[in-house]
């Protein structure tokens, strides 16, 4: 039932302002939840493979293939059509180029995707650029024509879109970066759910830096109380949102290292403390942890029920040892794709909270993947 | 160049809550060059994010905060609210026939505290001030009289409402000032948590304003804040008021939230640490003029709006019954727990007037009814303790009752 607010009416209900926003069933709603439930669902995750050209580009550099429309093409076919990859992943996140590929047969990757089971997810960001008059920090552009990008990437095929902020502790953070963060994901995410994409809330705090796990869990408590509040304030469906969180560890460069069980304690403390109930997924990012780090922090994080449902949203911890593999070459397509499977695996049993590390062969797996300074 | 801007308003500031470091950040700014300089990366210039209460470690009392509200929010067992000021506790007297007297509001408290058994379906009595300081008949503290009940003293620690400009009746609610001492005082007589009552009001043209919302929300955190460090629970109350008018269950739904959202931005900037507070909200309602909500439909706003609000760090919800009846307030109670079975915080209540109504009148000041109205009061807290479990299957001790409305009180100051 909806009710509409005329400042004309008397009797009508409280204030001359439109306070029925989210009283009344927005177009998507119910999409929208059963989309993020259907990501958030027991024993899957995400696979993030929206690299830009640039980033894509280093990625293959570090095997000596050539960063060309038809290698980055192969390299993400390569990952899509690993067999029944859809019982571990429950989406794949796009960058723009991708959504609109089609491979040399002419199918659009967007529908082996989705022949997989898996959803189609889409960057809609533009990407970070240096903030004035700040501590040198960095804010995320992408809100000027959104609506529209969004409308276009739901014909073509998506229905999660995200957007990726970051927090640098060593530079404070100061109010107004922090505050920039929570604002732009706010509006992004009210965007994105106006046009029928479940929006995955990203505000990365960094793991740049010496700061000990008790600085991270303040400043990850502060951003993510203003996420709340901006998010709040723009009627977001709460219902209808992921989050991707980093998780609360020590900096790359703190002496004092953190073992999996207090990363699990102090990351499951920020989120009792900050997220409600409502939010029905969470996809931690890994963020240049190692592969095999982030899939024993997650699976800690399982060993008792939570609220939500505690997943991944992984890229370079999905994809390392599967480039290692690949080299580029035909080939090794098979063995490449088999690496994916054995880490989407290993993350699924990890969401599970039944991961055993002893079944891990691989010792690319326990290479840290910190790159000082990471532009995504 | 010197730096002209004030700490508090130059945008490199880092983001805080509580300026521990205040003088350190100010004369450190004040020394660069000029705004536009990057400002030192150093420590000293790293403003802490929160108060230093934000991590558990540093709050003083967190241990016994966490087990205190833990005992409190226990499976099976809520809170009896019986902290009616004086004046209130009067009207409630005289509208049986009582006199209004020290002496006849200590025997209407003995009556409650020593009710047989009454321990097994409360954790928690919140008191009026005048109350915590008095004594059974045999001359027994009702602190130790609750106590030995297995029952923990609170202490009511606002003083009233009064209203806000605007002229649309709005309140704030008062008490700040000199409210660390009391805290103290009163945790030294024996009280183990406290009340903060914040009455926010819809369903008239124009309220709530931000103003409103901004101000309650900001009272109840800054009392939360100062209850924790002087080591009481803060039981916070951010109560949308059950009020005249038509205005839909969804309204009442979605101006919770927009309160409950400001209340608990306001504590997380304040460093409050949920771990260590209980929330004492309403459920969700049509207004005094609207059909009566079935429980289901209570239960469905009142647990969307609480998944969408609450955070799971905060161990109990207490819900208040605010005018519901008896009965309404225990098959309301039972529906919660039907409708989020496993809830990360504990669905429970902090009842007055639904566990006091028929307790008065059956008592009606005479020495003959008592062991009856004690029996009432406490086969209305087993009911509800029932429900809590989601195990309350009827009849009610106390059926068919209608709203139990009482006219919000302005200006008390305390008494």
């Amino acid at each position: 039932m909806s009710f509409a607010m005329k400042t004309a009416a008397p009797s009508m209900v409280a204030g001359s302002r439109r306070s029925s926003v989210r009283v009344q069933a927005m177009k998507y709603d119910e999409e929208l939840i059963k989309t993020a439930r259907t990501i958030a669902s027991p024993g899957k995750g995400i696979m993030a493979m929206d690299e830009s050209n640039a980033t894509c580009g280093k990625r293959l550099d570090s095997i000596g293939v050539e960063n060309t429309e038809p290698n980055r093409l192969a390299y993400r076919e390569l990952l899509l059509t690993a067999p029944a990859l859809g019982n571990y992943i429950s989406g794949a996140i796009m960058f723009e180029e991708t959504l609109y590929q089609s491979n040399k047969a002419g199918k659009k990757l967007t529908t082996i995707c989705q022949e997989q089971g898996i959803q189609v997810g889409i960057k809609v960001d533009k990407g970070l650029v240096n903030m004035s008059n700040s501590n040198g920090e960095q804010w995320c552009q992408g809100l000027d024509g959104l609506d529209k990008r969004c409308a276009d990437y739901y014909a073509a095929g998506a229905r999660f879109a995200k957007w990726r902020s970051v927090v640098s502790i060593p530079q404070g953070p100061s109010m107004i970066a922090v505050r920039d963060c929570a604002y732009g994901l706010a509006r992004y995410a009210a965007i994105a759910q106006n046009a029928g994409l479940v929006p995955i809330v990203e505000p990365e705090v960094l793991l740049d830096g010496e700061q000990d796990i008790d600085r991270t869990l303040e400043v990850s408590q502060a951003v993510w109380a203003e996420t709340f509040k901006y998010l709040a304030d723009n009627n977001v469906l709460f219902e209808g949102m992921l989050l991707k969180p980093a998780m609360v560890t020590p900096g790359a460069d703190c002496k004092k290292r953190a073992s999996p069980a207090q990363v699990a304690e102090y990351t499951l403390r920020m989120l009792r403390r900050r997220v409600p109930p409502a939010v029905p997924g969470i996809m931690f990012l890994s963020g240049g942890q190692s592969e095999l780090e982030a899939t024993l922090n997650l699976n800690e994080m399982n060993k008792s029920p939570n609220p939500w449902h505690v997943s991944f949203s992984y890229a370079r911890a999905l994809q390392n040892s599967v480039l290692k593999t690949w080299q580029g070459k035909p080939e090794n397509v098979k063995a490449a794709q088999d690496s994916l499977l054995a880490r989407a695996k290993a993350n699924s049993l990890a969401q599970l909270g039944k991961y055993d590390p002893a079944s891990e062969g691989s010792q690319e797996a326990a290479k840290s993947l910190y790159e000082k300074g990471y532009k995504y | 160049a010197q730096c002209t801007d004030n700490w508090s308003t130059c945008s490199r500031t880092a983001v805080t809550g509580h300026h521990h470091h205040i003088s350190k950040m100010q004369v450190t700014h004040m020394r660069s060059a000029q705004c536009g300089q990057r400002v030192n990366r150093s420590r000293t210039t790293s403003v802490r994010c929160q108060a230093k209460f934000s991590t558990q470690q540093q709050i003083p009392f967190a241990a016994e905060l966490i087990a205190n509200a833990g005992y409190i929010c226990q499976p099976g067992r809520g809170i009896l609210a019986s902290d009616e000021s004086n004046m209130t506790t009067g009207k409630r007297l005289n509208a049986v026939g009582i006199e209004n007297t020290e002496s006849n509001r200590r025997d209407w408290r003995e009556l409650l505290y020593s009710a047989p058994g009454l321990g097994q379906y409360i954790s928690g009595c919140i008191m009026f001030d005048e109350t915590l300081y008095q004594k059974s008949a045999s001359g027994q503290q009702f602190t130790e009289l609750l106590m030995s009940q297995g029952i923990y003293p609170g202490i009511k620690m606002d003083t009233g409402l009064q209203i806000l400009p605007g002229g649309l009746g709005e309140t704030a609610t008062q008490g700040l000032d000199g409210l660390l001492d009391r805290a103290k005082a009163y945790k030294a007589q024996g009280a183990r948590f406290a009340k903060w009552r914040a009455v926010l009001k819809i369903g008239e043209q124009g309220c709530p304003t931000t103003m409103a919302i901004h101000e309650n929300a900001h009272a109840l955190a800054r009392y939360a804040q100062i209850c924790q460090e002087a080591g009481l629970v803060p039981i916070v109350e951010p109560e949308v008021t059950l009020g005249p008018g038509n205005y839909t269950i969804e309204e009442t739904a979605y101006w919770s939230e927009r309160f409950y959202s400001h209340v608990f931005r306001m504590l997380n900037e304040y460093g409050v640490m949920l771990e260590g507070i209980l929330l004492k909200p309403n459920m969700c309602l049509a207004g005094l003029d609207a059909p009566v909500c079935t429980p289901k439909e209570v239960a469905h706003y009142t647990v969307r709006t609480m998944k969408r609000c609450i955070p799971p760090a905060v161990p109990g919800i207490h819900f208040l019954s605010g005018g519901m009846s008896e009965e309404e307030s225990t098959v309301n109670l039972q529906a919660l727990q039907d409708e989020y079975p496993g809830s990360p915080w504990a669905l429970t209540f902090s009842y007055g007037r639904a566990l006091q109504s028929t307790t008065l009148k059956t008592w009606a000041g005479k020495p003959e009814n008592v062991d009856a109205a004690k029996a009432v009061l406490v086969s209305l807290a087993k009911a509800n303790s029932l429900a809590q479990q989601g195990l309350y299957k009827g009849p009610h001790p106390v059926p068919g009752g209608g709203r139990i409305i009482q006219a919000m009180r302005i200006g008390g100051a305390g008494k």
